[in-house]
Protein backbone atom coordinates (compact mmCIF):
# COMPACT_ATOMS: atom_id res chain seq x y z
CA UNK A 1 0.00 0.00 0.00
CA UNK A 2 1.21 3.46 -0.98
CA UNK A 3 1.69 6.31 0.73
CA UNK A 4 -1.35 8.07 -1.46
CA UNK A 5 -3.63 5.43 -0.81
CA UNK A 6 -2.80 4.73 3.03
CA UNK A 7 -4.44 8.57 2.82
CA UNK A 8 -7.44 7.96 1.32
CA UNK A 9 -7.89 4.78 3.06
CA UNK A 10 -7.53 6.62 7.12
CA UNK A 11 -9.11 10.14 6.46
CA UNK A 12 -10.83 10.25 3.33
CA UNK A 13 -13.20 8.26 3.23
CA UNK A 14 -15.87 9.80 0.63
CA UNK A 15 -12.86 10.06 -1.51
CA UNK A 16 -15.00 11.03 -5.08
CA UNK A 17 -17.27 13.78 -3.05
CA UNK A 18 -14.82 15.88 -1.32
CA UNK A 19 -13.16 18.47 -3.70
CA UNK A 20 -10.04 19.58 -2.21
CA UNK A 21 -7.94 18.52 -4.74
CA UNK A 22 -9.77 21.18 -7.49
CA UNK A 23 -7.11 23.23 -9.17
CA UNK A 24 -6.08 25.74 -7.30
CA UNK A 25 -5.82 29.26 -9.20
CA UNK A 26 -1.92 31.07 -10.21
CA UNK A 27 -0.81 33.43 -7.76
CA UNK A 28 0.12 36.51 -9.94
CA UNK A 29 1.68 39.63 -8.68
CA UNK A 30 -0.10 43.28 -8.93
CA UNK A 31 2.54 44.31 -11.13
CA UNK A 32 5.12 42.79 -13.16
CA UNK A 33 8.50 41.79 -10.56
CA UNK A 34 11.36 43.21 -11.85
CA UNK A 35 14.45 40.56 -11.12
CA UNK A 36 17.00 42.98 -12.42
CA UNK A 37 17.73 47.03 -10.72
CA UNK A 38 17.29 49.70 -13.43
CA UNK A 39 20.18 50.13 -15.58
CA UNK A 40 22.42 53.19 -16.21
CA UNK A 41 20.83 53.42 -18.74
CA UNK A 42 17.44 53.15 -18.19
CA UNK A 43 18.17 55.48 -14.84
CA UNK A 44 19.62 58.17 -16.96
CA UNK A 45 16.52 58.12 -19.57
CA UNK A 46 14.27 58.55 -16.13
CA UNK A 47 16.58 61.52 -15.40
CA UNK A 48 16.13 63.23 -19.10
CA UNK A 49 12.41 62.79 -18.91
CA UNK A 50 11.99 64.17 -15.73
CA UNK A 51 14.05 66.97 -16.44
CA UNK A 52 12.26 67.34 -20.13
CA UNK A 53 8.69 67.64 -18.15
CA UNK A 54 9.99 69.66 -15.29
CA UNK A 55 10.62 72.07 -18.63
CA UNK A 56 7.50 71.52 -19.89
CA UNK A 57 5.65 72.56 -17.46
CA UNK A 58 8.13 75.44 -15.96
CA UNK A 59 7.03 76.78 -19.40
CA UNK A 60 3.45 76.28 -19.79
CA UNK A 61 2.58 79.65 -18.63
CA UNK A 62 1.22 82.11 -21.09
CA UNK A 63 1.28 85.48 -20.68
CA UNK A 64 -1.32 85.58 -23.22
CA UNK A 65 -4.22 86.87 -21.43
CA UNK A 66 -7.77 85.01 -22.73
CA UNK A 67 -10.54 87.09 -21.96
CA UNK A 68 -8.43 89.51 -23.69
CA UNK A 69 -8.44 87.17 -26.47
CA UNK A 70 -12.00 87.33 -26.12
CA UNK A 71 -12.35 91.15 -25.98
CA UNK A 72 -10.83 91.52 -29.19
CA UNK A 73 -12.80 89.51 -30.97
CA UNK A 74 -15.89 90.62 -29.77
CA UNK A 75 -14.71 94.06 -30.88
CA UNK A 76 -13.71 92.46 -34.13
CA UNK A 77 -17.02 90.77 -35.41
CA UNK A 78 -19.14 93.90 -35.74
CA UNK A 79 -16.06 95.76 -37.52
CA UNK A 80 -15.96 93.39 -39.59
CA UNK A 81 -19.96 93.07 -40.41
CA UNK A 82 -19.73 97.19 -40.72
CA UNK A 83 -16.67 96.83 -42.81
CA UNK A 84 -18.87 94.67 -45.32
CA UNK A 85 -21.15 97.88 -46.02
CA UNK A 86 -18.86 100.38 -46.24
CA UNK A 87 -18.12 101.90 -50.47
CA UNK A 88 -14.94 103.54 -49.84
CA UNK A 89 -11.63 101.56 -49.52
CA UNK A 90 -10.14 104.65 -47.13
CA UNK A 91 -13.28 104.04 -44.76
CA UNK A 92 -12.55 100.32 -44.71
CA UNK A 93 -8.71 100.71 -44.31
CA UNK A 94 -9.32 103.19 -41.40
CA UNK A 95 -11.65 101.49 -39.84
CA UNK A 96 -9.41 98.03 -39.58
CA UNK A 97 -6.43 100.30 -38.73
CA UNK A 98 -8.68 101.52 -35.76
CA UNK A 99 -9.65 98.07 -34.83
CA UNK A 100 -5.77 97.00 -34.77
CA UNK A 101 -5.34 99.91 -32.48
CA UNK A 102 -8.02 98.55 -30.15
CA UNK A 103 -7.62 94.86 -30.22
CA UNK A 104 -3.76 95.61 -29.13
CA UNK A 105 -4.41 98.37 -26.07
CA UNK A 106 -7.20 95.72 -24.89
CA UNK A 107 -4.73 92.85 -25.20
CA UNK A 108 -1.75 95.17 -23.67
CA UNK A 109 -4.07 95.59 -20.96
CA UNK A 110 -5.82 92.64 -20.16
CA UNK A 111 -1.58 90.80 -20.58
CA UNK A 112 -1.42 93.66 -17.78
CA UNK A 113 -3.90 92.16 -16.06
CA UNK A 114 -3.05 89.17 -15.88
CA UNK A 115 0.55 89.55 -15.24
CA UNK A 116 -0.11 91.65 -12.17
CA UNK A 117 -2.44 88.93 -10.91
CA UNK A 118 -0.28 85.56 -11.21
CA UNK A 119 2.83 87.80 -9.68
CA UNK A 120 4.38 87.49 -12.98
CA UNK A 121 6.82 90.50 -14.17
CA UNK A 122 4.88 91.48 -17.81
CA UNK A 123 8.39 92.06 -19.22
CA UNK A 124 10.21 89.71 -18.17
CA UNK A 125 10.60 85.97 -18.84
CA UNK A 126 7.25 84.95 -20.65
CA UNK A 127 5.54 88.03 -21.95
CA UNK A 128 9.00 89.40 -22.95
CA UNK A 129 9.49 86.05 -24.91
CA UNK A 130 6.33 86.76 -26.52
CA UNK A 131 6.48 90.10 -27.29
CA UNK A 132 9.99 89.53 -28.76
CA UNK A 133 8.74 87.25 -31.49
CA UNK A 134 5.42 89.04 -32.11
CA UNK A 135 6.17 92.38 -32.84
CA UNK A 136 8.95 92.01 -35.81
CA UNK A 137 6.04 90.19 -37.92
CA UNK A 138 3.62 93.00 -36.98
CA UNK A 139 5.78 95.70 -38.19
CA UNK A 140 6.21 94.01 -41.77
CA UNK A 141 2.60 93.42 -41.97
CA UNK A 142 1.84 97.24 -40.97
CA UNK A 143 4.84 98.15 -44.56
CA UNK A 144 3.20 95.81 -46.67
CA UNK A 145 0.06 97.01 -45.98
CA UNK A 146 0.93 100.46 -46.64
CA UNK A 147 2.35 99.02 -50.11
CA UNK A 148 -0.23 97.39 -50.86
CA UNK A 149 -2.75 99.87 -50.24
CA UNK A 150 -0.72 102.58 -52.50
CA UNK A 151 -0.34 99.69 -54.97
CA UNK A 152 -4.25 99.55 -55.06
CA UNK A 153 -4.15 95.95 -54.19
CA UNK A 154 -6.28 96.16 -51.19
CA UNK A 155 -7.76 92.99 -52.09
CA UNK A 156 -4.74 91.28 -50.89
CA UNK A 157 -4.55 92.90 -47.53
CA UNK A 158 -7.64 90.29 -45.78
CA UNK A 159 -4.69 87.52 -46.49
CA UNK A 160 -1.71 89.49 -45.37
CA UNK A 161 -3.20 90.62 -42.14
CA UNK A 162 -3.92 87.24 -41.66
CA UNK A 163 -0.71 85.35 -42.73
CA UNK A 164 1.34 87.62 -40.91
CA UNK A 165 -0.56 88.21 -37.85
CA UNK A 166 -0.84 83.86 -38.08
CA UNK A 167 3.36 84.37 -38.12
CA UNK A 168 3.27 86.87 -35.01
CA UNK A 169 1.32 84.70 -33.26
CA UNK A 170 3.20 81.29 -33.86
CA UNK A 171 6.65 83.17 -33.72
CA UNK A 172 5.81 84.44 -30.12
CA UNK A 173 4.37 81.68 -28.33
CA UNK A 174 7.03 79.22 -29.63
CA UNK A 175 7.92 78.94 -25.60
CA UNK A 176 4.22 79.69 -24.61
CA UNK A 177 1.84 77.25 -24.09
CA UNK A 178 0.54 75.36 -27.21
CA UNK A 179 -2.71 76.46 -27.52
CA UNK A 180 -1.04 79.77 -28.39
CA UNK A 181 1.10 78.43 -31.36
CA UNK A 182 -1.49 76.33 -32.82
CA UNK A 183 -3.97 79.31 -33.12
CA UNK A 184 -1.56 81.38 -35.09
CA UNK A 185 -1.16 78.34 -37.36
CA UNK A 186 -5.19 78.35 -37.63
CA UNK A 187 -4.42 82.31 -38.65
CA UNK A 188 -1.96 81.49 -41.17
CA UNK A 189 -4.44 78.80 -42.74
CA UNK A 190 -6.68 81.54 -43.03
CA UNK A 191 -4.69 83.63 -44.41
CA UNK A 192 -3.81 81.25 -47.42
CA UNK A 193 -7.12 80.79 -47.79
CA UNK A 194 -7.71 84.42 -47.92
CA UNK A 195 -4.97 84.79 -51.03
CA UNK A 196 -6.68 81.31 -52.61
CA UNK A 197 -10.57 82.72 -52.13
CA UNK A 198 -12.21 85.37 -53.89
CA UNK A 199 -11.78 89.18 -52.97
CA UNK A 200 -15.12 89.53 -51.75
CA UNK A 201 -14.98 86.66 -49.25
CA UNK A 202 -11.79 88.93 -47.28
CA UNK A 203 -14.63 90.30 -44.63
CA UNK A 204 -15.69 86.57 -44.02
CA UNK A 205 -12.06 85.48 -43.52
CA UNK A 206 -11.52 88.49 -41.19
CA UNK A 207 -14.25 88.05 -38.96
CA UNK A 208 -13.25 83.75 -39.01
CA UNK A 209 -9.79 85.06 -37.77
CA UNK A 210 -9.77 87.80 -36.26
CA UNK A 211 -13.50 87.09 -34.40
CA UNK A 212 -14.01 83.41 -33.91
CA UNK A 213 -10.44 82.01 -33.66
CA UNK A 214 -10.01 85.23 -31.12
CA UNK A 215 -13.07 84.04 -29.04
CA UNK A 216 -12.70 80.18 -29.10
CA UNK A 217 -9.10 80.04 -28.13
CA UNK A 218 -9.69 83.23 -25.81
CA UNK A 219 -11.42 80.79 -23.98
CA UNK A 220 -9.56 77.96 -24.20
CA UNK A 221 -6.62 79.71 -22.60
CA UNK A 222 -8.73 81.47 -20.21
CA UNK A 223 -10.13 78.42 -18.64
CA UNK A 224 -6.69 76.22 -19.21
CA UNK A 225 -4.09 79.26 -18.31
CA UNK A 226 -4.78 81.33 -15.29
CA UNK A 227 -7.15 83.73 -17.07
CA UNK B 1 29.15 33.72 -2.88
CA UNK B 2 29.57 37.41 -5.05
CA UNK B 3 28.11 37.39 -8.16
CA UNK B 4 31.01 37.82 -11.01
CA UNK B 5 30.81 40.39 -13.59
CA UNK B 6 30.40 38.01 -16.82
CA UNK B 7 33.33 37.94 -19.21
CA UNK B 8 32.95 38.09 -22.81
CA UNK B 9 35.63 35.18 -24.86
CA UNK B 10 34.62 35.94 -28.02
CA UNK B 11 36.75 37.76 -30.25
CA UNK B 12 33.97 40.42 -31.62
CA UNK B 13 32.62 41.27 -28.33
CA UNK B 14 36.17 42.13 -27.16
CA UNK B 15 35.14 46.16 -26.65
CA UNK B 16 31.93 45.05 -24.93
CA UNK B 17 33.10 45.08 -20.99
CA UNK B 18 35.28 48.25 -21.92
CA UNK B 19 32.19 50.27 -22.67
CA UNK B 20 30.34 48.83 -19.88
CA UNK B 21 32.89 49.90 -17.67
CA UNK B 22 33.27 53.33 -19.46
CA UNK B 23 29.63 53.86 -19.00
CA UNK B 24 29.53 53.22 -14.77
CA UNK B 25 32.56 55.02 -14.66
CA UNK B 26 30.71 58.15 -15.88
CA UNK B 27 28.11 57.92 -13.05
CA UNK B 28 30.36 57.84 -9.61
CA UNK B 29 32.85 60.51 -10.76
CA UNK B 30 31.98 63.07 -12.69
CA UNK B 31 28.31 63.14 -11.74
CA UNK B 32 26.88 66.73 -10.54
CA UNK B 33 25.65 64.79 -7.05
CA UNK B 34 24.20 68.49 -6.29
CA UNK B 35 21.43 68.30 -8.86
CA UNK B 36 21.40 64.66 -9.20
CA UNK B 37 18.93 64.72 -6.64
CA UNK B 38 15.79 65.24 -7.60
CA UNK B 39 14.22 68.79 -6.03
CA UNK B 40 17.07 70.13 -7.15
CA UNK B 41 17.09 68.62 -10.90
CA UNK B 42 13.36 69.73 -10.61
CA UNK B 43 14.31 73.48 -9.39
CA UNK B 44 17.25 73.83 -11.84
CA UNK B 45 15.48 72.71 -14.94
CA UNK B 46 11.96 74.41 -14.17
CA UNK B 47 14.30 77.78 -14.13
CA UNK B 48 16.19 77.02 -17.13
CA UNK B 49 13.26 77.37 -18.88
CA UNK B 50 11.53 80.21 -17.05
CA UNK B 51 13.24 83.32 -16.37
CA UNK B 52 12.40 83.71 -12.84
CA UNK B 53 10.09 81.55 -10.55
CA UNK B 54 8.57 82.41 -7.01
CA UNK B 55 8.69 80.13 -4.11
CA UNK B 56 4.99 79.10 -4.34
CA UNK B 57 5.63 78.17 -8.19
CA UNK B 58 8.56 76.12 -7.67
CA UNK B 59 6.14 74.51 -4.90
CA UNK B 60 3.05 74.19 -7.39
CA UNK B 61 5.40 72.81 -10.27
CA UNK B 62 7.95 70.09 -8.21
CA UNK B 63 5.08 69.17 -6.18
CA UNK B 64 6.75 69.41 -3.02
CA UNK B 65 6.19 70.98 0.75
CA UNK B 66 7.81 74.27 2.04
CA UNK B 67 10.32 72.48 3.83
CA UNK B 68 11.51 70.39 1.98
CA UNK B 69 12.04 73.16 -1.35
CA UNK B 70 13.95 75.59 0.95
CA UNK B 71 16.46 72.78 2.23
CA UNK B 72 17.00 72.01 -1.63
CA UNK B 73 17.14 75.73 -2.87
CA UNK B 74 19.50 76.76 -0.18
CA UNK B 75 22.33 74.39 -1.07
CA UNK B 76 21.66 75.35 -4.87
CA UNK B 77 22.20 78.75 -3.74
CA UNK B 78 25.03 77.92 -1.24
CA UNK B 79 26.92 76.58 -4.78
CA UNK B 80 26.02 79.51 -6.33
CA UNK B 81 23.48 77.48 -8.88
CA UNK B 82 20.88 79.69 -8.05
CA UNK B 83 20.61 83.45 -6.93
CA UNK B 84 17.63 83.75 -4.51
CA UNK B 85 15.99 87.66 -4.72
CA UNK B 86 13.69 88.80 -1.95
CA UNK B 87 11.30 91.19 -1.89
CA UNK B 88 7.40 92.66 -1.18
CA UNK B 89 4.66 92.88 -3.45
CA UNK B 90 2.26 95.13 -1.74
CA UNK B 91 2.51 93.80 2.03
CA UNK B 92 3.34 90.40 0.50
CA UNK B 93 6.65 89.01 0.73
CA UNK B 94 7.84 87.05 -1.61
CA UNK B 95 11.11 84.96 -3.40
CA UNK B 96 12.23 84.51 -6.26
CA UNK B 97 14.59 82.38 -7.65
CA UNK B 98 17.02 82.80 -10.91
CA UNK B 99 19.23 80.17 -12.18
CA UNK B 100 23.27 81.79 -12.78
CA UNK B 101 25.56 80.90 -15.26
CA UNK B 102 26.77 78.52 -13.11
CA UNK B 103 23.98 76.48 -12.21
CA UNK B 104 23.15 76.52 -15.92
CA UNK B 105 26.72 75.40 -17.25
CA UNK B 106 26.33 72.40 -13.84
CA UNK B 107 22.34 71.98 -16.00
CA UNK B 108 24.50 71.69 -19.50
CA UNK B 109 26.88 69.47 -18.42
CA UNK B 110 24.69 67.18 -15.94
CA UNK B 111 22.61 66.46 -19.54
CA UNK B 112 26.14 65.88 -21.93
CA UNK B 113 26.62 63.35 -18.94
CA UNK B 114 23.29 61.80 -18.89
CA UNK B 115 23.57 61.47 -22.75
CA UNK B 116 27.28 60.06 -22.82
CA UNK B 117 26.22 57.64 -20.61
CA UNK B 118 22.55 56.97 -22.94
CA UNK B 119 25.64 56.66 -25.95
CA UNK B 120 27.81 54.60 -24.21
CA UNK B 121 25.17 51.73 -23.47
CA UNK B 122 24.00 51.68 -26.59
CA UNK B 123 26.90 51.18 -28.27
CA UNK B 124 27.42 48.05 -26.56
Amino acid sequence: MGPGSLCAAKFLTAYGAVGIFCEVSVVRPFRPRRHEPPTLHERAMEHLRFIRETMERASSFTAVPGWGLVLVGLTALPVSLLSGRLSSRESRLALWLAEAVVALLLAGWAMDRKARRLGVPMLSGPGQKFALGFAPPLAAGAVLTAVLYRAGLEGLLPGTWLLLYGVAVVAGGTFSAPAVPLMGALFMGLGAGAFLGPPAWGNLFLAAGFGGLHIVFGVLIARRYGG
Amino acid sequence: MARQPALSHGRGRKSRPAQAERAADLAPHSLDRLIHERTRLGIVSALAVADSLTFSDLKKLLRTSDGNLSVHARKLEEAHYVSCTKYFDGRQPKTSYRLTIAGRRALERYLDHMEALIRATRER
